[in-house]
């Protein structure tokens, strides 16, 4: 993957003496310790972290932990104290407000939290702001314009002025905006925080849909975990201008850093953190072929399973269960075929539990198949709901 | 009975009299004559447009002026108001009076603006800037007619330009507070798509603090015109000159009339300019469209609805 964003140790000192703050802190002061001795304020301390082309990096932090700093430095609206971060190898902590400039106007795009629409530019000129700066004609910006509108469902709002708009459209302008710039890197300093909760719930399913089709690298901040989760391939959490924690959604649930974190993830819905994948276990599949109802049973005993999936050629057709077997053998003289269910739950590894709820209602195990189709392991109902009820700590 | 005066005396009157008639006027009168120059030119093409337009076409211009800017109501009473000025035998002082006006306040702008812009960006040239507009708002303009009378001479410039320094704090200063007030958000978001310091001035500092900056203009016109008296008394003629010579010849009549006039006149004005300062739909529809309204009345709703 390539490297579109790197950040090698930021830091960020406010006020005027810097270098006696970083020295201090060095020193292994506290944040608080250095405000007492020097009136300065660290921002950011040692921030490292590299996002990937088309990934999504959230750092999720309490308001004044530094994550609007730390995001405004990626494109130089404030400058680092020091440290280097690299734009497509281009250093912006250090560089020249010709380059700084072009940086700006071709690769980064941001999108604010208070939307920052002008609110004397129509929608349509809202959004080819950055064609306009970077002087491209009025025709192509038109054009342009309403592509990104589009984008955004509202392109019908071209010529409206952005006071006419509710919050949630206005907020679809601004990454409209972002969008139109085709810029690669998109920052969006809290994005949604200012908009109700079930359009943020919408306009987070807009941005992973918009994302899908568009594998732009977005740098995400927000104040709310589960936003991070649900949005984050990586994520970072932020307290105290410090990263405490930087992993995968799962890595902070599963296995959080330390109390802070821990206490963050205690009230999250850990449905929608974990995959089947997390809970699944290799599969143990019979041969639609090879097994017949005895060895089928002889096999559920031995690995203490009440059913078991049948494959043929590697996928799964059906799944049998103990209790009907011993009926069929009965019966029928033990043809695997007769007792197999052909109607049974499958999914596949990166499905969220909280989509499991309704398969795991059977109480047959869940086949989990890959992209080929074939069985590659089993989730049992119970496991769901252990996976969720366990503590973050164990 | 003891008095620090007993000590020291300061002669200060002495000094500046010195430093004015020995220092300022035999080195400096040449530079700061060529300083009317400007003046004068738009002065007198004022001038002679203003005196050379018949009374009728001047009303209906700045009546419709009136009603494209501000409505029905003030644009009716701008008729009313100049035909009463043209009936009680004021009109030429009228016109010369706003040629002043609007000179004195269109150097106010040009000067005030940009140096409103450059303390909005710059806090050590704000700090510095604020005493001196405070002096210049409350030194008695009596007090600096006698230096501008030995540097310029008696006339009407030397009158604007005493005008023009008692009426420009307002607009550089309420320039300064609008491009200030800006929202931080909006600034950053232009600076985000990486304009250059011009490209954010005038597509976004500029036009959001363009309300602001009307106000400041509409209280530096209203300054202006309150100045026209005085500046008669070094020579400036119009209006301020009926009620100066109605004054010295204790001659009521004259002077009401005069004083008559210059409130009708300021009320026009700021009417105008206030309407300007105001953010409307009114603005959006174009002249061009309303023109075609006038003439053909079936495009009226959907023009206006535009």
């Amino acid at each position: 993957m390539n490297i579109k964003v790197e950040a090698k140790s930021i830091f960020k000192v406010f006020g005027n003496e810097p270098k006696k703050a970083l020295e201090l802190l060095s020193g292994g002061k506290s944040k608080e310790e250095i405000f007492e001795a020097t009136g300065n304020t660290i921002g950011v301390q040692d921030a490292s972290f590299t996002v990937g082309e088309g990934q999504i990096f959230v750092v999720m932090g309490l308001s004044g932990s530094g994550k609007s700093t730390l995001v405004r430095m990626i494109n130089g609206l404030v400058t680092p104290t020091s440290g280097e971060m690299l734009i497509d190898g281009t250093d912006v902590a250090d560089c020249s407000a010709k380059t700084m400039r072009d940086v700006r106007r071709s690769k980064i795009a941001m999108v604010f939290q208070h939307f920052a629409l002008f609110p004397h530019m129509s929608v349509a000129d809202n959004v080819a702001y950055g064609l306009k700066i970077k002087g491209i004609g009025a025709d192509e910006r038109r054009a342009k314009a309403e592509d990104a509108l589009a984008q955004v469902s509202l392109r019908a709002y071209a010529d409206s002025y952005p006071d006419e708009l509710s919050g949630g459209m206005q907020q679809r302008v601004g990454l409209a905006r972002g969008l139109a710039s085709e810029a690669e890197i998109l920052l969006m300093d809290e994005p949604f925080s200012a908009l109700d909760p079930l359009i943020r719930r919408d306009m987070q399913d807009e941005l992973l849909e918009l994302q899908r089709a568009l594998k732009k690298t977005i740098i995400f901040i927000t104040h709310d975990l589960n936003e991070a989760l649900i949005l984050g391939d990586k994520i970072a959490i932020m307290k105290d201008g410090r990263f405490v924690q930087v992993g995968t959604a799962e890595d902070i649930v599963a296995n959080p850093a330390d109390d802070y974190v821990a206490a963050f993830t205690a009230d999250i819905d850990r449905a929608r953190v974990f995959t089947a994948g997390t809970v699944m276990v290799p599969a143990e599949a019979l041969d639609l072929a090879a097994d017949t109802a005895e060895t089928a049973m002889a096999r559920m005993e031995t690995l203490g399973r009440d059913a078991l999936h049948v494959v043929e050629d590697g996928r799964p057709v059906g799944i049998v269960a103990y209790r009907d077997l011993s009926a069929s053998v009965r019966k029928n003289g033990g043809a695997l075929k007769g007792a197999m269910i052909a109607d049974f739950p499958a999914t596949t590894r990166s499905t969220q539990l909280f989509d499991l709820y309704g398969l795991a209602e059977t109480g047959l195990p869940i086949a989990i198949t890959d992209r080929k189709g074939e069985l590659v392991g089993v989730v049992a109902p119970q496991d769901v709901f252990a996976k969720l009820a366990a503590p973050a700590a164990a | 009975m003891f008095s620090p005066a007993d000590i020291l005396t300061i002669p200060l009157a002495d000094w500046v009299n010195s430093f004015v008639r020995e220092f300022l006027v035999p080195n400096f009168r040449p530079f700061f004559r060529s300083l009317q120059w400007p003046i004068t030119q738009v002065l007198n093409g004022l001038d002679t447009l203003l005196n050379a337009m018949p009374m009728l076409v001047f009303t209906a211009i700045l009546a419709a002026i009136a009603w494209r800017t501000a409505g029905r109501g003030v644009a009716l009473f701008t008729l009313v108001a100049l035909a009463f000025i043209d009936m009680i035998g004021l009109w030429r002082e009228t016109m010369t009076t706003l040629s002043m006006v609007v000179t004195a306040v269109l150097f106010c702008t040009i000067i005030g603006v940009p140096l409103g812009i450059i303390a909005a960006g710059s806090n050590r040239f704000q700090a510095f800037l604020r005493p001196v507009l405070d002096i210049m708002q409350t030194i008695p303009s009596f007090v600096y007619l006698v230096p501008i009378v030995m540097l310029f001479g008696v006339g009407v410039v030397p009158g604007i330009i005493a005008t023009i320094i008692f009426a420009i704090p307002p607009i550089i200063r309420l320039t300064n507070l609008g491009i200030r007030n800006v929202r931080e958000d909006l600034v950053e978001a232009a600076r985000s798509f990486g304009s250059t310091r011009w490209q954010m001035l005038w597509d976004v500092q500029f036009p959001l603090a363009l309300n602001t900056i009307m106000a400041g203009l509409n209280q530096t016109l209203m300054l202006a015109l309150s100045m026209v008296v005085i500046a008669a008394l070094i020579g400036a003629g119009g209006l301020g000159l009926t009620v100066f010579t109605g004054l010295g010849r204790l001659d009521v009549g004259n002077a009401t009339a005069g004083g008559v006039g210059i409130v009708l006149l300021a009320i026009i004005l700021d009417r105008i300019t206030q309407a300007l300062g105001e953010p409307g739909r009114m603005k959006k529809t174009s002249l061009k469209a309303t023109l075609l309204n006038l003439f053909s009345p079936a495009r009226q709703t959907r023009a206006g609805e535009a």
